[in-house]
């Protein structure tokens, strides 16, 4: 029999969700509204005027090259970052459950990147691969490995994918370490008495028993690679050499804050936001259908 | 005891409150940390106790894009300060916004301030006018791009550290030596769209864009593929191919290397003076801008970077009045032979610039005197008064991604600019549109 609390009055309720109503209404439901009500016009920087334009701005960015290979770039861009931060952190959590000794300290050490903010580290990565008088760059020299990330479309996007992924590998290490450890050790024990390796348990047992934490993290890293990795590519590389590294958020920025082109920014807004939406469809649909919880 | 303290402290608080109540307060914001915003705090501090009338505040907001959408936003907001410093290439955006900006011409005339235009110099005061001889905005520091030369790398490289760079076709030969005697960096530069477009333009009397450069018009176009421009790129890209000219970023990254020795030829803007002397373990020099020989008309005069003062709208008479006092004071002879003499940036008025020489300073500091000199021996053409134009910033990076193409070798000098013209009139048009 289903238990079921049931609230007698409609006040209570109401006055339980309010805050989480309010701050979806200040933080999301206006900016978002404005966004598209924005993306119709194209005013000027001072807000001194403003001409409808309908779809125009929507238009205009279609059917700009540029724009489109954007969406390419950050499809790149996020996939790496994805991969590469996961990966990682997947990796790392694995050691560290097998860990005996010392293993505070290990992941006390793992958690510290997160706590650089992604300007700071974006400008750690700059500093160890300038060009001119930075630390790898000239180890990779010494290697006879001519590193020019200015000029170099793939070195500039190596570089800011492992600058965005390093202090997200922390995140993510602590969410897979957590989930390894809810793994009941009877499972995997059983089936090592039973003859089964490492990696054929980690592959039919340990994974599939983590795939509620992987899909969580997938969603999660995707919309952290879309939106909050501008500081990271803003320090780097400013979206350069050429376009290689201009993803969408960051043309959001600069098309708003550089250029002033508030319509043009709003109507990007406005195509990120569906997206995002589409993808975290996709996701639950599609990809939620082989989580096991 | 602590009683005592603490009423001190409030009386004392109440005693200012009351002092400043009779002043009017006005606020200042601007784009300078480290020496310059020491030397802007001294600026408004000699201000301030000079009279009692008016009291200036001087805020940071940031880098000059950041203080220009600090302004933006807080006159959206109805909170502007009274003066917001804006980057030479923000020109065209503050002067579109007419109803957020008080010209400083009106500014001078309603305040009844004795106010000369003509006391500035003319590549100066050209850019930050109208067409009709009408001053937008103040000027405030401006530079203009040099050849800055380490002289000792000149001489390892078994070169006469006194030979001839006036020229491009020069500057070349020198190159070629540089890199058969082993030098890792024979060229690198600073700010590329602005010393090796904007003021290559101007240097040779080409435009740079139609309309005057935009001074005549929002209906402008770039015109930065012409065979001047695409000359000289493709030598530069030339360079870059085999090594003798080395690309370290678009901003002034390569600064770093110059003053670490590693690089011989640097072009840079006149401003990077102070930095340069403090920190360059070597002998230096500064020369003239080089230009192409041959080239009709070449060298004119280069075109000022940095920043002008503009005044905002929704202030009262009396705001007015304590700005315009403070402006003045800004470009007054002493203040700013002060300011050239500290910083490197230009003399803005031909008093300023003489009061410098009568003090000595060029004598002490040869080479100091190059920027003033290029900038001043010709008069401006339309071609080298300055450039206006809206989404300028963007404009740039455009011609920074596009340039980047050519030292990539991935591009030739004509598809790079004429795609960088084609992308930055997609620009202007969006410009125009917003601002009819």
């Amino acid at each position: 029999m289903e238990k079921r609390v049931t609230f007698r009055g409609i006040w209570l309720p109401i006055l339980l969700v309010l805050p989480q109503i309010v701050i979806t209404a200040v933080f999301f439901f206006y900016p978002a509204g404005k966004a598209i009500w924005q993306s119709l016009f194209i005013p000027d920087p001072f807000g001194l005027s403003m001409q409808y334009v309908g779809l125009g701005n929507f238009e205009y960015l279609l059917t700009d090259p540029y724009y489109r290979g954007a969406f390419a770039t950050t499809a790149i861009f996020s996939g790496l970052v994805t991969l590469v931060s996961m990966g990682c952190a997947l990796f790392l959590a694995v050691l560290a459950d097998r860990l005996i000794k010392g293993s505070g300290t290990y992941r006390t050490l793992l958690i510290w990147p997160y706590a650089v903010a992604p300007a700071v580290a974006g400008v750690l990565w700059l500093f160890m691969f300038n060009t001119r008088v930075g630390v790898v760059t000239w180890y990779l020299g010494q290697l006879g490995y001519d590193w020019n990330h200015v000029l170099n479309p793939h070195e500039a996007m190596g570089l800011v994918v492992i600058a965005s992924s390093w202090g997200r590998v922390s995140y993510n290490f602590l969410f897979f370490l957590a989930g390894l450890q809810a793994i009941p050790r009877s499972v995997v024990e059983a089936a090592a008495i039973d003859g089964a390796r490492f990696w054929t348990r980690f592959r039919t047992i340990v994974f599939p028993l983590l795939s509620p934490t992987t899909f969580f993290l997938l969603v999660v890293n995707i919309v952290y690679a879309f939106f909050e990795t501008f500081g990271v590519i803003h320090t780097i590389t400013s979206g350069g050499p050429q376009q290689a590294t201009t993803i969408l958020v960051y043309k959001v920025y600069s098309d708003g804050f550089v250029g002033q082109d508030l319509g043009s920014s709003a109507a990007q807004s406005v195509i990120l936001l569906i997206l995002v939406s589409i993808l975290t469809v996709i996701q639950f649909r599609y990809i939620e259908r082989r989580v096991h919880y | 005891m602590k009683h005592a303290l603490s009423f001190v402290a409030v009386s004392a608080t109440l005693a200012s409150t009351t002092s400043a109540f009779a002043q009017t307060e006005i606020e200042f914001w601007h784009a300078f940390t480290g020496r310059l915003g020491d030397l802007v705090a001294e600026q408004v501090e000699t201000f301030n106790n000079s009279q009692s009338d008016y009291v200036v505040t001087a805020s940071h907001k940031g880098n000059y894009s950041e203080t220009l959408n600090a302004g933006i936003a807080a006159f959206r907001a109805g909170e502007q300060p009274e003066i917001l410093m804006v980057f030479e290439i923000g020109t065209g955006t503050m002067m579109a916004a007419k109803g957020a900006i008080v010209p400083v011409y009106q500014l001078m005339e309603d305040a009844g301030a004795d106010f000369d235009p003509d006391a500035f110099i003319g590549s100066v005061k050209g850019y930050y006018t109208t067409t009709d001889g009408k001053m937008l905005s103040m000027p405030f520091n401006s530079s203009t791009p040099v050849l800055w030369v380490n002289r000792d790398a000149l001489e390892a490289a078994g070169i006469d550290p006194d030979v001839d760079l006036t020229t491009w076709q020069k500057v070349g030969d020198v190159l070629s030596q540089l890199k058969a005697a082993g030098s890792t960096c024979p060229l690198t530069t600073a700010w590329q769209s602005w010393v090796h477009i904007e003021n290559l333009s101007a240097y040779h009397n080409v435009p740079f864009a139609t309309q005057e450069n935009g001074f005549a018009g929002l209906d402008t176009e770039l015109v930065i593929n012409g065979p001047v421009q695409v000359q000289h790129i493709q030598a530069m890209g030339d360079w870059a191919k085999d090594g003798k000219f080395i690309y370290t970023g678009r901003r002034n990254e390569g600064g770093a290397n110059f003053r670490a020795g590693e690089c011989a030829l640097f072009t840079e803007s006149s401003a990077g003076y102070a930095g340069i002397k403090s920190e360059a373990q070597f002998a230096f020099d500064v020369r003239p801008l080089p230009y192409w020989d041959g080239t009709e008309g070449a060298p004119q005069n280069t075109i000022i970077g940095g920043a002008s003062l503009w005044v905002m709208a929704g202030h009262s008479p009396e705001e007015y009045e304590a700005t315009a006092a403070f402006l003045n004071f800004l470009s007054s002879p002493e203040i700013q032979a002060k300011w050239h003499q500290d910083t490197g940036y230009l003399p803005i008025t031909k008093a300023a610039g003489e009061l410098t020489r009568e003090q000595g300073f060029y004598d002490a500091n040869p080479g100091t005197d190059i920027a003033v000199i290029q900038m001043t021996t010709k008069e401006p053409t339309p071609n080298s008064k300055g450039i206006r134009l809206g989404s300028f910033d963007q404009i740039r990076t455009i011609i920074d991604e596009e340039l980047e193409g050519v030292w990539a070798g991935d591009k030739s000098a004509q598809e790079a600019l004429d795609s960088a013209a084609e992308r930055g009139n997609v620009l202007l048009r969006r410009f125009e549109q917003a601002n009819r």
